[in-house]
């Protein structure tokens, strides 16, 4: 072997080891849930079931207890629809028609004004916690999930502004001044040039908000209530709870579940999460 | 006037953003600087005003140290692993790799997780009993001992392992974005001048990265100071409050503790760690960028 086949032969090897360390985890979830008490125990991690036990499958999803609450994952599934679905589809029109105005109509100040915005890209969300836990209480929408899309939106308004201030600033001044002098009107333009080459940025921004509120555990464990509570928090809460008996099988079964609509979507639509994912660090 | 009212429209278009936003970014930080000046328990309490006595209170909490100390720890592994992992990936994958688009996928998913899933994985492939340990005994290394996640020493670093298996592949997507970016002429010019590739790699190719890596840094050590999930689903703090970071800290105090003063206090204690990384990373980025390009 020449000393080329041999570093080639490394390279494909250390890659193949590094995707095995990727894998293993969704390995030892899937099959971990696949498998009884009986064989958990018997078994190790990487062992495949003898034989397919979807039963825990369906008591995470409608029959695993959280304390006295024995609904599985299926109500705080649903409850992060409900929640995710509106904060996605606000914060990102939101910061479409913002980032309009910042790349295409600046006016004086628009750009520091732009500028102390993006703060709340970074800032730690645990500064508002106490303060906006006493605003939703005032405003009647404690743990609620209307007062989550709320927190949602605020959050997330600084984020999809950038994205789409930076990718509307690709599309040519003339374009946009060219229709000016023809007599078109900032929504005109907006919606006949500016919304249908934005095909691009909104499946990015859609993609990248609904990967971050549905995983959201901070804002969904501080601001909801027993009829709110998110996905995750439901999770965490059957994963964690210190009944006699520890069922992995139903933890990882309600793990895959909290899972599987971003995975989906991942798969779905990867490279535009990939551009989400770089957009916000790499820019210009 | 309709002619005024489309001069405006912009501005009436963003106010909202700006103002809601705003209120939200910069009025909560206040009112939170303002409770953590305040003798507040239970309840918010703004008649009994303290001054800084909270932040003292803070650091003169054992268990506050010793979630600066597990931050301290987290953050340096968690940043320097992921990026180390993530460039040589990243380079690796650059050597026009068959599968490519494969590997990529697998390395970047773990992005898509929750960290509370991510979290919940990882506590039942670290557990002493029948995780890791059984697998090695079962492998045929009896002697195999792994029991981190019950170790108050030795927890955080399980919170580590999991922060890097979410992380690294989202370094390593950056690194090859920057990668693909670079100008193949310049490496060209550099092999006919006889480099070797480790060269062309020390030499050329790092320090144009430079920006990137500067800016995978920002992201992910603003990601570990704010990492909370991850250790509330892997170790909930635990053992005892071994495992505390600040943001579980300030959980903790704020909404079971009931010393919302004290959590107030730490909060705001977080929020300057972030701005002094980020405050001079937007500084400089909003400077040099040309606004019109």
């Amino acid at each position: 072997m020449t000393v080329k086949q041999l570093s080639r032969t490394l390279l494909y090897l250390v890659l193949a080891l590094a995707a095995l360390f990727f894998v293993a985890p969704l390995y030892v979830m899937l099959v971990t849930s696949l498998k009884d008490a009986e064989q958990i125990r018997q078994g190790n991690l990487l062992s495949l079931p003898t034989s397919i036990n979807l039963e825990s499958w369906g008591m995470a999803w409608s029959g695993a207890c959280t304390g006295v609450d024995c609904r599985g994952l299926q109500p705080y599934f649903w409850n992060s629809v409900r929640m995710a679905v509106p904060a996605v589809l606000l914060s990102t029109a939101w910061g479409a028609v913002n980032g309009y105005v910042l790349s295409h109509w600046k006016f004086r100040g628009s750009e520091l004004l732009f500028g102390l915005l993006l703060f709340g890209v970074f800032m730690p969300f645990q500064v508002v916690l106490l303060p906006m836990s006493q605003v939703l209480g005032a405003l009647g929408l404690s743990s609620s999930i209307v007062g989550l899309v709320i927190v949602h939106c605020l959050a997330g308004v600084a984020g999809t502004t950038l994205f789409f201030r930076n990718y509307y600033t690709a599309i040519p001044k003339e374009l946009i001044s060219a229709a000016r002098l023809d007599g078109a009107g900032f929504w005109r333009i907006f919606w006949r040039i500016v919304l249908p080459l934005s095909t691009p940025i909104l499946m990015v921004t859609l993609i990248w908000q609904f990967t971050n509120i549905w995983n959201d555990f901070l804002f969904g464990v501080s601001f909801s209530g027993a009829d709110s509570k998110p996905v995750t928090v439901g999770l965490n809460n059957m994963a964690n709870t210190s009944s006699s008996v520890k069922s992995y099988n139903v933890d990882m079964a309600a793990a895959v579940i909290a899972a599987l609509p971003t995975m989906l979507v991942y798969v779905l639509a990867g490279q535009y999460f990939v551009k989400g994912l770089t957009a916000g660090a790499v820019k210009g | 006037m309709a002619l005024t009212l489309e001069k405006a429209l912009p501005k009436l278009v963003v106010a909202p953003a700006f103002i809601l936003g705003f209120a939200f970014i910069y009025g909560l930080m206040l009112w939170n600087g303002v409770l953590s000046m305040t003798a507040s328990r239970m309840l918010p309490n703004y008649e009994q005003f303290v001054g800084l006595e909270q932040y003292q209170r803070l650091f003169q909490m054992e268990r506050w140290w010793v979630a600066l100390q597990n931050l301290g720890i987290f953050s340096v592994l968690y940043v320097g692993v992921s990026l180390m992992v993530g460039l040589l990936l990243a380079i690796f994958l650059d050597q026009k790799i068959r599968g490519e688009g494969v590997l990529r996928t697998l390395y970047l998913y773990p992005m898509a997780l929750s960290f509370i899933v991510t979290g919940t994985a990882w506590k039942w492939i670290l557990n002493p009993g029948l995780g890791l340990e059984k697998l090695c005994h079962d492998l045929g290394w009896e002697s195999f001992a792994f029991d981190w996640l019950v170790q108050p020493d030795m927890a955080i670093y399980c919170v580590v392992i999991a922060g890097v298996w979410q992380s690294a592949g989202f370094a390593m997507a950056l690194f090859l974005a920057g990668l693909r970016g670079i100008d193949d002429s310049i490496i060209h010019a550099a092999q006919i001048d006889g480099a070797t590739l480790p060269q062309i790699y020390r030499r050329i190719i790092l320090p144009i990265l430079r920006p990137v890596v500067f800016s995978t840094v920002l992201v992910l050590a603003h990601l570990s100071i704010k990492s909370f999930d991850l250790v509330m689903a892997l170790t909930a703090g635990g053992p005892g409050y071994a495992t505390d970071v600040p943001a579980t800290f300030m959980f903790v105090m704020s909404f079971t503790r009931g010393q919302i003063g004290l959590g107030a206090a730490s909060a705001t204690m977080m929020l300057a760690t972030v701005a002094a990384i980020v405050v001079p990373y937007l500084y400089s980025e909003l400077r040099t960028r040309p606004h019109d390009r």
